[in-house]
């Protein structure tokens, strides 16, 4: 599998011995942004994952750095804070080479009379290739992508997407399943606000999982079973045989007492516990994207335990947003 | 040719000769000659004798001369928010979109609730001296929803009904004892239809789409059930209420059922909700956004029904204007509204008339008649003694809407470059050409007689 879908691209070091797998005809993104998995096909999610697998190489090196956006600027503009997926985007960066600066803007600037056409018409004057953002509104990045020069990652637009989660969970359930399609996947949590969730249905819809989505109906969205869930409001048939099992984090902001009377209910129902994961296939694997609420949604003992893949999610996260940046930025001039 | 043709020495005996008068109130449809005189319709005749002196408007081929259309629910912005549309702005909007009258809601700043704001809109009109300006007065000081404005000082001053518009009349008691005193006033109460607390912070329709999209929901029952409460006090009351800008198929139901028993309620509907879905948000353009939100396919075909069956009072557009800067923005943070009065008559034509729905005398009633009933004003008709409030529709002009054309000082609205069949010849307003399509060549000619 490793590297079977990318090629001339030796300046980051995939093995050879990759190539003699059947060659993927795609070797490039079609559109210049990564706005969501809405955007992409089953053959593009393939490529990026294929390409994170020879970017995870990269990482267990002893010197983990490749000169393939040697030159290349890339900027973190997040309105949201997220050390996480900001510090994980850094990192690929500059294993990549590529010049970064992190920009921490606020999103209360358009109530100061700046708005993000403004702050873009700022960076723009330092000529970035990449823009990699994380708005609180959905549909920010897409009006980046109307706006600037540059290529657009979206790390995150309000409760739309934020599809290199979504890519490194996908990558994530590669790695300890070696393929996607029949898998059962539930997904449990707060799906009315989630990000993740929307980007997640896409892919897994697109790859051939059969998703279960799980929440207390005030948390679920209008339209959620032609989304490509089945929807649940019971955890224990959510997660009954099932190979993969997401939790979504609850935004204790987000809540406003409307949702569900108390945390302590919500543990009650909705929490994955060591008991409910004993329901699951014996070889099932516990994902999270973070950041957890333990004893809320997720049990210490799940988190920390056998079943859990959340730190090779992390890991993960590095390679594929290598993959992506890779893509869209590097292409052949990049490797050349 | 916006007000640079209007002169002040206009002939005083006009003939539109030749066009299909569409004039239900009237019942006749046929081609006629419309003579006009001072500024009144003194004679619709076929094949009037044409006297020296008089000015003559050969109508072209398939043109239809109808009572001028009247726009029951429009934001002129002024005062107080000029950068987005003034009254004068406005009126050569509507003219340019065959409005020979339109009704602006009292949603200024400073809001419209007592008569020194009544008397400056109407001030502005008179001095703009295009479309006929009716304001609609505030239901409640600074439309706060806790103390009836002064109704009767308004309607003095010149408003022709009250609203709270922009937001719902708030409190069912407000509700009721505003429909008791507008009663007693023999005018309407026109209401924008929401629950706040259902509505919450939403932007978008609550539906597949919003879903999709991560847009906070707008549910259709939000309106509904506030449509519920007006019928229901209507009934109480006896007195006539408006449902603005309805766009779901629940709010239709109420209002056909408390017809059906005999309920004092109308209602209107914009041409956006008749013509796009909620499937319009992919783009996150925010053009689409609007109050109430674009709702789903069954909503849209479910108007589309009322419009035929007859529920459905009025076509009113919601005109909207908002700056290009305060669009430009992410959709969570964009106003609502998008402007309408250009591009009313050649949607409607387009997939109302052409598309089978309705007929023309249909379309008249929705877009003149109807709207002068209710508000209680001069037009819907072209009977001998009127003024000569007259728009000629080309129904089968092939129009390709132009965003930089518009006349309206705001261009947000997502149908730039739609092709479209039917539009607007002429405007006349109180027998003065105020508006001319020069873009038609057999129109030319109109603008030299001139
Ligand atoms: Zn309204």
């Amino acid at each position: 599998m490793k590297g079977s879908g990318v090629r001339g691209q030796g300046s980051v070091g995939v093995r050879e011995e990759g190539r003699a797998a059947a060659p993927t005809p795609l070797t490039a993104l079609e559109n210049r942004h990564l706005l969501g998995i809405a955007e992409l096909s089953a053959e593009e999610i393939r490529l990026i994952l294929d390409t994170a697998d020879a970017m995870k190489e990269i990482g267990e090196r002893p010197i983990k750095k490749v000169p393939t956006l040697r030159g290349k600027t890339v900027v973190n503009l997040f309105f949201e804070a997220s050390t996480r997926t900001r510090t994980s985007f850094e990192i690929a960066e500059k294993r990549l080479s590529a010049d970064t600066l992190n920009i921490a803007a606020s999103a209360s600037s358009v109530v100061k009379g700046e708005t993000l056409a403004d702050t873009v018409r700022n960076l723009e004057a330092m000529a970035p290739d990449v823009i990699v953002m994380r708005h609180t509104s959905s549909g920010a990045c897409h009006l980046l992508a109307r706006i600037c020069r540059a290529r657009v990652v979206n790390a995150g637009d309000g409760t739309h997407e934020h599809p290199t989660q979504a890519l490194l969970d996908a990558f994530t359930i590669r790695q300890h399943k070696g393929r996607i399609e029949g898998l059962k996947v539930a997904i449990v949590g707060d799906l009315l606000h989630s990000r993740v969730l929307r980007s997640n249905l896409l892919l897994l819809n697109k790859l051939g999982a059969h998703v279960v989505a799980c929440a207390p109906p005030t948390l679920q969205p209008v339209g959620l079973a032609r989304m490509g869930a089945k929807p649940t409001s019971s955890i224990d048939e959510a997660v009954h045989e099932a190979d993969v099992v997401m939790m979504l984090r609850i935004q204790l902001e987000r809540m406003h007492g409307h949702f569900f009377p108390s945390l302590r209910e919500y543990y009650r129902l909705f929490a994955l516990t060591p008991a409910r994961v004993r329901r699951a296939k014996p070889d099932v694997i516990i994902m999270h994207p973070g950041p957890m609420n333990r004893g809320v949604e997720i049990d210490s003992d799940v988190a920390d335990g056998p079943y859990s893949v959340i730190l090779a999610q992390v890991a993960n996260g590095v390679a594929v947003r290598m993959a992506v940046l890779y893509l869209l930025a590097g292409g052949s001039e990049g490797a050349g | 040719m916006l007000g640079s043709t209007i002169d002040k020495n206009t002939a005083m005996k006009l003939l539109l000769k030749n066009g299909r008068v569409v004039d239900p109130v009237n019942d006749r449809d046929g081609t006629y000659d419309v003579l006009i005189e001072d500024g009144i319709v003194t004679r619709i005749d076929r094949d009037a004798a044409v006297d020296a002196g008089v000015t003559i408007f050969e109508m072209p081929e398939g043109a239809v001369i109808c009572p001028g259309l009247i726009d029951m629910h429009v934001h002129l912005r002024e005062p107080g928010q000029e950068h987005k549309e003034t009254v004068a702005t406005g009126v050569a909007s509507a003219v340019a979109g065959g409005f020979t009258a339109v009704a602006c809601m009292p949603n200024t700043s400073p809001i419209n609730d007592n008569a020194s704001v009544t008397e400056l809109i109407l001030d502005r009109s008179a001095q703009a001296n295009l479309a006929r300006v009716y304001p609609i007065g505030a239901v409640s000081v600074g439309q706060k929803g806790e103390q009836l404005a002064e109704l009767a000082e308004l309607r003095d001053a010149g408003c022709v009904a009250f609203s709270d518009d922009g937001r719902p009349v708030a409190t069912a008691l407000l509700m009721r004892r505003a429909l008791e005193y507008a009663g007693m006033l023999g005018l309407l109460v026109v209401d924008h239809c929401e629950d706040p607390t259902l509505k919450g912070d939403g932007v978008a329709h609550e539906g597949y789409y919003a879903s999709l999209l991560g847009l906070r929901g707008i549910p259709g029952e939000a309106e509904e059930l506030m449509v519920e409460r007006d019928v229901t006090l209507a009934g109480m009351t006896k007195a006539a209420v408006h449902i603005a800008h309805m766009s779901t198929r629940g709010s239709l139901r109420a209002v056909r059922d408390g017809k059906a028993r005999g309920v004092r309620v109308t209602c209107e509907v914009t041409p956006h909700h008749v013509t796009l879905t909620d499937e319009a948000l992919v783009d996150y353009d925010t053009n689409v956004k609007m109050n109430p939100p674009l709702r789903d396919a069954a909503d849209r075909d479910a108007l589309i029904e009322g419009l035929r069956d007859g529920t459905i009072d009025a076509i009113a557009t919601d005109h909207a204007p908002h700056h290009a800067d305060e669009k430009a923005v992410e959709f969570d943070h964009a106003p609502f509204g998008i402007v309408g009065l250009e591009t009313c008559v050649p949607l409607m034509l387009d997939r109302l008339v052409h598309g089978g729905v309705i007929s023309m005398r249909r379309f008249v009633e929705l877009l003149s008649v109807n709207p002068a009933r209710l508000l209680k004003i001069t037009g819907g008709s072209l009977a001998a003694g009127q003024s000569a409030d007259i728009t000629v529709l080309l129904p089968d002009l092939e129009v390709v809407v132009d965003r930089a054309k518009l006349q309206s000082k705001s261009k947000n609205m997502p149908f730039d470059g739609w092709r479209l069949r039917g539009g607007v010849g002429a405007t006349f307003v109180g027998g003065r050409l105020v508006y001319c399509n020069t873009g038609v060549p057999a129109l030319a000619a109109w603008t030299r007689n001139h």
